[in-house]
């Protein structure tokens, strides 16, 4: 426990965790052909009330 | 178009983000103004008229604080509660803890302006706000982060549109640099003045962590935010790459916090302090270039829009400035570009492209984009929109080539010795050969000012036609069921 309270070990250990961290979120985006095309569905959530005011005009 | 407006105004909550829209604009002339003032006063010093109440000192906060929190953070907040709401496709959470951000916000804006001009300040870089007025930012942004993340959780979509992601790192980073930059012990409970709670070189370095890091979070992070929602929303195509934007995201989270330091170099920080912030620095031009090539390319195949539409142009010159002041960035953080560079005005043009180039214009695309949408209507003048772009451009163009002719040429200056090994210039030398430079910086703040002018003007009047469109509305469907 000692060995954390001293900085100059906690800080490169912290950045090896956020290093670490970085490249798993970098290899869980581009790692798999079917994540990345659920992925790039998200893309069209800002047009997704567009749908409800086509259906609003119709109405209207 | 009406039924369909009537629709979403039923379903959001948009009150509150007419509110802030407003005072986006009111705030942006105010600030905007103050600005092309103090720079009049540093090339015709006369103006200062010998009143400690205008004078640069006391000017020059008012200025980045109506610009940065009032134009800034009233156009982030407006945004953020439009594009949660749109993208959660769900109403704002707590309307009324949103109504007191507005009247929070507002009021912190109005005291701290007063409080300059009376001559009372922290001395800290975009945090001069004394102790009470950082206190009621500390309620309003709290009652922010709750309306926020309460919205988020109600929302119907399983998926959190990354825009939003954007807005809440803002969020919840500028809470924690808000706090820990102003911990300070009050002189006693009736007096404005206060102690940090840190000295020396550790109190530059909380401050230039917090300066850096309000860059980074709230006039990048949380503009980008706006850029991924309103830049795909206005071409009518979905953003480039949903993947790089996670990845742009991440990298940026991680690696802004490291950067403050390049603010410090050559002083009595240590050296391996100020050699990290650059080398974050440096490394922060990728995720930064990889945003800004995620933005533009959004527009692949509908080039032509550029042609046509000012909206897209403000958005895409935005973007290019966002890129080129990230390029320059890290170019400045290198130390021995540093040596020449700092205390100079090549570090106030960096700024201004970056805040004029790509802030103030990303948001002037977004406001355009959302104002008529809010009052059921169209923008009054699409020939306005395009002079004030062509001001805006010129202005910001005339702006930073003035500051970077006149910083370089400083830095020079400061640095030259002659023969015998004494100091070429005088300081007052140098201060006399930046006179034209001045006024040049002032003519191009006036067309950048000129340009404001315009869309104030403009959303005025587009304001008045949707609310008299929505009257005559109300009296044609009272007329038809009497």
């Amino acid at each position: 426990m000692d060995w954390f309270a001293h900085a100059e070990n906690t800080k490169p250990l912290g950045l090896l965790i956020f290093f670490v961290t970085f490249c798993l979120i970098v290899l869980w985006v581009y790692g798999s052909r079917k994540r990345s095309e659920k992925l790039e569905e998200h893309k069209n959530i800002p047009f997704l009330d567009d749908e409800d005011e086509v259906k609003d005009k119709s109405n209207g | 178009m009406s039924a369909t407006s009537v629709a979403a105004t039923e379903q959001y909550d948009y009150d509150i983000i007419k509110k802030f829209s407003v005072m986006a604009i009111v705030w942006a002339v105010v600030g905007m103004f103050v600005g092309v003032y103090i720079a009049s006063e540093l090339a015709w010093p006369f103006l200062n008229f010998d009143s400690p109440y205008i004078s640069f000192g006391r000017f020059r906060p008012v200025h980045t604080g109506a610009v940065i929190f009032g134009f800034g953070g009233s156009a982030l907040f407006a945004t953020s509660y439009y594009v949660v709401q749109r993208t959660c496709q769900t109403r704002l959470f707590a309307p009324g803890l949103a109504a007191f951000t507005f009247w929070g916000w507002q009021a912190v804006i109005v005291l701290a302006a007063l409080s300059y001009v009376t001559g009372f300040s922290q001395g800290r870089e975009y945090a001069e706000m004394e102790w009470p007025i950082d206190l009621l930012i500390l309620f309003v942004w709290v009652a922010y982060g709750a309306v926020f993340i309460g919205t988020l959780m109600q929302r119907k979509q399983p998926h959190i549109y990354v825009a939003n992601w954007f807005y809440l790192s803002f969020i919840l980073v500028t809470a924690l640099l808000h706090t820990f930059n102003n911990i300070a012990v009050p002189v006693d409970l009736f007096s404005l003045k206060s102690y940090s709670l840190f000295s020396g070189a550790q109190d530059a370095m909380t401050q230039w962590w917090y300066g850096h890091n309000a860059v980074g979070f709230f006039l990048t992070s949380a503009f980008l935010g706006m850029m991924y929602y309103f830049v795909p929303k206005h071409a009518g195509r979905p953003v480039y790459s949903y993947r790089l934007s996670i990845v742009h995201f991440w990298a940026l989270s991680f690696m802004y916090m490291w950067v403050g330091t390049h603010h410090l170099h050559w002083t009595a920080l240590p050296d391996w302090a100020s050699t990290l912030g650059a080398t974050f620095s440096i490394m922060l031009l990728l995720p930064s270039w990889g945003g800004m090539i995620n933005g533009i390319m959004t527009l692949s195949g509908a080039w032509d829009k550029l042609r046509t539409d000012p909206i897209m142009r403000f958005m895409i010159v935005a973007l290019s400035f966002y890129g080129m002041s990230t390029f320059e960035g890290p170019l400045m953080s290198l130390k021995d570009v540093n040596a020449l560079s700092h205390y100079t005005d090549w570090t106030v043009g960096h700024v201004h492209s970056g805040a004029l180039g790509w802030v103030a214009m990303i948001a002037f695309g977004s406001l355009y984009h959302m104002i008529p949408k809010l009052w059921n209507t169209q923008m009054y003048s699409v020939k306005l929109i395009n002079a004030h772009f062509w001001l805006a451009t010129i202005g910001t163009l005339l702006y930073i080539t003035a500051m970077w002719i006149s910083g370089i040429s400083q830095g020079l200056m400061w640095r030259a010795f002659d023969d015998f090994g004494n100091l070429q210039y005088s300081f007052v030398e140098s201060v006399a050969a930046m006179h034209p430079f001045y006024a040049m910086r002032a003519i191009g703040g006036l067309f950048f000012l000129t340009g404001m002018s315009l869309m104030a003007y403009n959303v005025y009047k587009t304001i008045r036609q949707g609310v008299r469109d929505a009257e005559s509305a109300q009296a044609y469907s009272a007329a038809a069921t009497a």
